[in-house]
């Protein structure tokens, strides 16, 4: 009697646990590195921003392929002179059941900019009025140009109208914070317990090393649209890990988690997981353009250029579809310029002959060979591709001696201008041709390491900023890039792809060039 | 012995001191900051990101404010690791390597010594050949051939251990990493055992011993293993020390949330205060290890006594 009670009684208990367990969607996810922040507004890798993404939610936001759409704010317009900004926000709550103000958005933005909180972006807000003197630390934050006339509405002043600002706003770095958590919890605010969140999701779990759990937050306003129950990070950051843990079925989403070497095997095994898109990222060579260097020459320029055969690289080295480029903008970049190096269309024996033409006038020969170094930070790939770049040169008798040397190494290098040719990555921050031309513009980045300094190419991309027709927009880019090109300021190789597996099982995960993933739009497949 | 150990505790002090003085200065001259990546940043943010961790002041007065910190027991904040404390990280990860690292050592030590001692005693047999050659091999294949392909065959293949992750500290999530670790010990454990052994078995009180009619087996048993432990005791404190501090293969490939991944991170990162941390961290330990190893040196044989 006894026993059959409790049999009865244990066959309730596995009934429940199996309906409660058929009722909760939740997914594993192989997420890179262990996060070091969980503040938005402190991140500085996408390891970090996809877990601050489903916390907290912009003013504008992203859909599942990439492109913006309002978020908190539910529109906005843009005066005519595009240097108003006015966002209505929409009747929101934090996870605590407090509203979320205009004042909470306007908080965030004089927070991003505070010299105390070192954010890495904060150069994306300079448009906004004061923003430069705050950052500089020369100014308090509370003159910033935001204005919050009643709790729905945020008016930002920009001081002179800026394409790309929207995109800026999207980045979790702009999201409105909760003030009143961050006063009671205090520098460390983002912690389980005491974190209060914006987005589709709250954080429940924090093990650092080994897991982070965020759980549906019923607060978020648009929580009925939202499938997923629980998400679990796992941070792991050896990607052949990543590989056998997806294999196994323990992850459902493991991002960049199969190296080239690995690539063809995964085509193989696992096409139906395999999920390759194009990246705002290019990969390229930087050149050091300052007088007295090899590369102050333009010919020595075009010469490089002509003679290295990117598909040679894309097809043999690389083999996961990235397209050789001889453009710098990505094309994946929305409203990416057209355009390409001039040589772009030759046959490759025509282009051989005119880059050992220049060499020639250049005054390179066999007596006197051209010596450069090429430097690449530690990793196969760029080993692979710089070897096969210098037997590219050889024939124009190019005499290149690799500098292989770790990350921070050959960055400072870069930075301090201390190289001849070196390897570069530029993955965007915002969606924009912006942030890769306006690296080489006055005071960019790339300006200052290679020392590409051109008055008009400067213009250019000024106008492209402050010029908000789309089309003349892009016809402005068009002819920034062009001049970039035509001067053969660096040596574009390939625009970059991303590479992760998604089990096939879930829906609403799609390949973008933001490799942006929100998981409210992630949904179960039968 | 009380005196002998506070002795050498006072003279670990000036040792940490050299090794905190020398590492903080190394660290710094290494070429390429903190801030050094792939997006290089405007000159106004670099500046706020030094402010921020009093990277803009002169090295010496950085160093007298790490050093002062260091005295109140504070390690300071992690670059890398904003919300974390360098204390936080260490406290949270040295557990899970304590772990991970004392099982992998005792697994060595119950299987490296009897297999050394089997091979010692039938010396130039089968079993000698089988154990050493074994040994030779666990000894030239490194871990971070072993651990991939332990993932690979029993967490993918046959699947019959998690092919990583913590997990909490789940046995069948220990069983891998574990055994990966000790392997390489358990081969030097194994050899030098061998090799101590047979030195032992060949020494004047062994002969004295067989002699006075004892069977080989007392002999072996009650004569010779403590002394031939020795040599083995003075490798197992600098060991004990290096493995729970974690090793970063085995950390890396079984995603295990241990503290030897912030040795390399910290120094791939530039993250001064990380780097710097674990080294105390790691200083602190060897001195300890050592020190016990020579308290119980003193155990093992009669010979070695600390009084003063």
């Amino acid at each position: 009697m006894l026993s059959r009670q409790l049999i009865a009684a244990l066959g309730g208990l596995a009934l429940g646990a199996l309906a409660s367990s058929a009722q909760a969607f939740s997914v594993n996810i192989a997420n890179g590195a262990e996060p070091g922040t969980l503040d938005p507004q402190k991140t500085s890798g996408n390891w970090e921003t996809r877990i601050t993404r489903a916390l907290f939610e912009g003013l504008v936001t992203y859909t599942a392929d990439g492109s913006l759409v309002p978020g908190l704010a539910e529109r906005w317009e843009i005066s005519a002179d595009g240097k108003t900004y006015t966002f209505h926000l929409r009747d929101a709550e934090w996870s605590d059941g407090e509203p979320i103000t205009a004042e909470d958005a306007a908080f965030a933005l004089r927070r991003v900019l505070e010299p105390a909180i070192a954010n890495h972006n904060a150069n994306l807000y300079y448009p906004i009025v004061g923003a430069r003197a705050i950052n500089a630390g020369e100014a308090a934050a509370e003159s910033l140009g935001v204005e919050t006339p009643d709790a729905h509405t945020l008016k930002i002043h920009l001081t002179q109208p800026t394409a790309w600002f929207l995109q800026a706003l999207a980045m979790t770095e702009a999201a409105p914070l909760p003030e009143h958590a961050i006063d009671t919890a205090g520098e460390h605010w983002v912690e389980p317990g005491k974190t209060v969140s914006s987005g589709a999701f709250t954080l429940s779990e924090w093990q650092p090393q080994a897991r982070i759990v965020v759980e549906k937050n019923p607060h978020f306003h648009a929580a009925q649209d939202v499938a997923l129950d629980r998400a679990t990070f796992y941070p792991i950051d050896d990607a052949g890990s990543a590989l056998n843990r997806f294999r196994t079925g323990e992850m459902d989403i493991a991002y960049s988690s199969v190296p080239s070497s690995r690539f063809a095997w995964a085509q193989q095994h696992l096409s139906d997981a395999l999920q390759v898109g194009p990246l705002t990222a290019e990969y390229f060579y930087m050149f050091n353009l300052r007088e007295g260097q090899p590369l102050a020459d333009r010919r020595v320029r075009e010469a490089l250029n002509l003679a290295v055969r990117r598909e040679v690289i894309t097809g043999q080295i690389l083999g996961q579809g990235q397209p050789p480029s001889t453009w710098y903008v990505p094309h994946g970049t929305a409203n990416a310029p057209s355009g390409q190096m001039a040589f772009a269309d030759m046959p490759m024996e025509a282009r051989l002959k005119r880059a050992q033409k220049l060499m020639q006038q250049a005054g390179y020969g066999p007596d006197h060979p051209l010596r450069l170094t090429l430097n690449y930070n530690t990793l196969e790939d760029h080993k692979k591709i710089a070897v096969a770049v210098a037997a590219m040169w050889k024939p124009l008798g190019v005499e290149v001696a690799l500098v292989n040397s770790e990350a921070a190494v050959h960055y400072a290098t870069i930075r301090q201008g201390k190289f001849e040719v070196a390897r570069y990555g530029m993955v965007a921050t915002i969606n924009d041709p912006f942030d890769f031309l306006g690296a080489y513009a006055k005071d960019g980045s790339a300006s200052r390491a290679s020392g590409y300094h051109d008055a008009d190419y400067d213009a250019l991309v000024a106008r492209s900023t402050r010029e908000l027709d789309p089309q003349t927009r892009q016809r402005t880019l068009t002819q920034a890039q062009q001049r970039l090109l035509d001067d053969y300021a660096l040596l574009p190789l390939y625009d970059y792809v991303s590479v992760h597996l998604v089990s096939p099982r879930l829906g609403g995960w799609e390949s973008n060039p933001m490799d942006v993933h929100p998981l409210r739009y992630l949904e179960e497949r039968d | 012995m009380l005196s002998y150990t506070l002795k050498r505790l006072l003279m670990a002090i000036p040792t940490l001191l050299i090794v905190i003085t020398i590492s903080f200065f190394l660290m710094r001259v290494a070429p390429g900051g903190p801030f050094d990546g792939e997006r290089q940043l405007p000159p106004e943010i670099e500046a706020n990101l030094k402010a921020a961790y009093h990277l803009d002041e002169p090295l010496p007065m950085q160093y007298l404010r790490y050093m002062g910190n260091l005295l109140e027991g504070d390690f300071g904040p992690s670059f890398k690791y904003k919300d974390f404390s360098v204390t936080e990280l260490i406290m949270q990860g040295f557990p899970v390597s304590l772990e991970i690292g004392g099982l992998a050592i005792l697994l060595a030590l119950l299987v490296g010594l009897p297999l050394g001692i089997a091979a010692a005693i039938r010396r130039n047999s089968t079993v000698d050949y089988l154990v050493m050659g074994t040994a030779l091999t666990g000894i030239a294949v490194p871990n971070f051939v072993i651990a991939p392909i332990f993932a690979l065959v029993f967490g993918v293949l046959l699947a019959w251990l998690p092919a990583g992750g913590w997990n909490g500290g789940a046995w069948p999530n220990l069983v891998l990493p574990v055994v990966a670790l000790s392997i390489q010990q358990i081969a030097y454990i194994a050899r030098m055992m061998r090799a101590s052994m047979i030195e032992t078995l060949g020494s004047h009180f062994i002969r004295t011993a067989r002699a006075k009619g004892l069977s080989e087996t007392e002999v072996i048993w009650r004569h010779a293993i403590r002394p031939a432990m020795l040599p083995v005791v003075s490798y197992l404190g600098p060991a004990i020390a290096g493995i729970i501090t974690g090793s970063v293969v085995i950390e890396q490939i079984f995603g295990i949330p241990g503290i030897g991944r912030y040795f390399v991170q910290g120094a791939l990162n530039r993250d001064y205060t990380l780097v710097m941390g674990t080294v105390v961290f790691y200083g602190v330990l060897i001195v300890l290890m050592n020190l016990i190893v020579d308290l119980l040196y003193s155990a093992l044989d009669p010979q070695i006594r600390y009084d003063d």
